[in-house]
């Protein structure tokens, strides 16, 4: 009877240990893949080099910044030792929704006006500015299968088309391109966000899809862009703030600083993103 | 003085036990308490919202269908056949049960997809894609929830008596009579148990079917997807629809549960 009495002891308390081994392990000791600081010596220069930043600063941002906040978050880190900047990808309208139920981020980057203001409007952030803007581009496979040399061959019957739901900013503005060039776009899948909708692409799974020029770039030789006239071509700005119960404040409007300085706006023209 | 039927709970395990049925049941509850329910009729008439719905049923069905017919043979050769390997097959084909769905869908986009190991070989023959159709989310399914089928069945036919089918063999009864007459008919139970199992699973399955299948209303977008997708725009009709099917799956489950699943054995 005492031995069951013990093991029943043990494994509570194994069970309670184990519960905060859970719970410790996912303090900022775990890096996300940006995190991995590179001290480049030459990064960020003197920009924004604001005293008294430290801590980790936790980014909210649009999946189609991922590669530029990549690098951007590495200068930043450069540029002030001792910071760890943690950047949390989705679609703008699950961070926007995550950032209003409390979820624990610094800064907000939106690949929409829309989702910031749900933000702005809920409190979550006193005002926000538009840092760069973006446009559409028609990715395809680098076989193209389905032969697309414009944006209306999308229209045509048979031909796969990815394009992004209606409830993420890459459908809104992939809804305003088809608008303007007069089509009809039946999809064969509404993708979550721009990289499910570019992956799509790049595995061959679909002919064509509708995402922004920046990914088209940042995919590399894994798929092939085909360019939208400017004259039917839609895009979207990109709003970021510092976000009002931010833990970090002093981090959050550093890195906000360091994205607006010329520094960070070099570092996003050079992935393809435009002056808003 | 106690009745034999009753037994007093020790209190070292009541405590951890009623800390375990909050954790699971709250929320349950935290769903229940923050449902629209004055708007739940309208929703549901929402004509995408039944389009998920039906989808989701006949998908989760069909499904089941295709388990049973592949998924039964396979626990037969799992508990009746030797050879050497057979426990890391075993392991294998089980996979999906711990697998990330997520994963699960990659793999089959590499199998599968229009540029699959596989699937290249049916787009060149026979023209044939499984992403972005209906099929395409049975065959997700199906790769999800056949183990639980599987798993269970095995089980039971591992437990049952092989006296009586060693009986009818010198009886004279073929091999396959004796596994439709005799065997089929005493693993009935955990047949259905399992079967009920798999279809719950294939119902709830998400992250296999939009990576693989993708995300279509009418062709591939189930309950799961419009959940998801609800979510991002109008979180009090994700709960909703959440409550639809929850409901379903408690229904199922509950009903089940107690009739078949305790006899039969079965190892879930």
């Amino acid at each position: 009877m005492r031995a069951r009495v013990a093991v029943v002891g043990a494994l509570a308390a194994l069970t309670a240990v184990s519960v905060a081994g859970c719970s410790s392990s996912s303090s900022p000791s775990s890096a996300t893949k940006s995190s991995g600081a590179s001290k480049s010596p030459s990064a960020g220069a003197s920009a924004s080099k604001s005293a008294g930043v430290s801590g980790t600063v936790t980014v909210f941002a649009a999946s189609s910044l991922e590669e530029a906040f990549g690098t951007i978050a590495k200068k930043f880190q450069a540029a002030n030792p001792g910071v760890t900047v943690k950047v949390n990808l989705g679609a703008s309208s699950s961070l926007a929704q995550q950032v209003n139920s409390g979820a624990p981020a610094d800064v907000f980057a939106s690949a929409s006006p829309t989702n910031m203001k749900q933000v702005v409007s809920s409190g979550g952030a006193s005002s926000s500015t538009n840092f760069v803007k973006n446009v559409m581009e028609v990715a395809v496979p680098p076989s193209n299968p389905g032969h697309i040399t414009s944006v209306t061959d999308l229209a045509k019957s048979g031909v796969k088309v990815a394009v992004c739901q209606p409830q993420v900013p890459c459908g809104v503005v992939a809804a305003t391109v088809f608008k303007n060039a007069k089509i009809t776009v039946k999809p064969a899948t509404l993708e979550q966000d721009v990289k499910s909708t570019l992956t799509k692409v790049e595995l061959n799974e679909a002919d064509a899809g509708m995402v922004y020029v920046t990914d088209v770039r940042a995919a590399g030789s894994k798929a092939k862009g085909v360019v939208i006239p400017a004259d039917i071509n839609a895009s979207t700005e990109y709003p970021i703030a510092a976000l009002s119960k931010a833990p970090n404040s002093a981090g959050a409007k550093a890195f906000v600083a360091y994205v607006l300085s010329p520094a960070g706006q070099q570092v996003l023209s050079a992935d393809g993103f435009e002056k808003p | 003085m106690e009745s034999p039927g009753v037994r007093r709970t020790p209190a070292l395990l009541a405590t951890p036990a009623l800390i375990g049925f909050a954790f699971l049941l709250i929320p349950l509850l935290a769903l229940l308490i923050r449902a629209p329910w004055r708007g739940i009729g309208g929703l549901l008439a929402d004509h995408q919202v039944l389009t998920a719905l039906r989808l989701s049923l006949e998908c989760a069905t069909c499904a089941t269908a295709v388990s049973l017919v592949l998924g039964v043979p396979v626990a037969w050769v799992l508990a009746r056949v030797r050879f050497p390997g057979m426990a890391l097959l075993r392991a294998l084909v089980t996979l999906p049960l711990v697998l990330p769905p997520v994963v699960g869908g990659v793999a089959l986009l590499l199998a599968f997809g229009r540029n699959g190991v596989v699937g290249r070989l049916l787009d060149t023959w026979f023209g044939v894609t499984l992403p972005f159709t209906t099929a395409g989310v049975i065959v997700a399914e199906t790769f999800v929830a056949m183990p639980f089928l599987i798993v269970t069945v095995e089980g039971a036919l591992r437990s049952s008596d092989m006296g009586l089918e060693e009986a009818a063999a010198t009886l004279g009864a073929s091999r396959f009579t004796v596994f439709r007459r005799v065997t089929l008919p005493l693993i009935g139970p955990s047949l259905l148990a399992g079967s009920v199992l798999c279809w719950a699973r294939a119902l709830g399955e998400f992250g296999a079917t939009i990576t693989f299948a993708g995300n279509f209303p009418g062709t591939t977008q189930t309950m799961p997807l419009a959940v998801y997708n609800a979510l991002e725009t109008d979180p009090e009709a994700a709960i909703a629809l959440s409550l639809v099917l929850l409901a379903v799956a408690v229904i199922i489950l509950a009903a089940l549960r107690d009739r078949w699943l305790r006899r039969g054995g079965g190892t879930l």
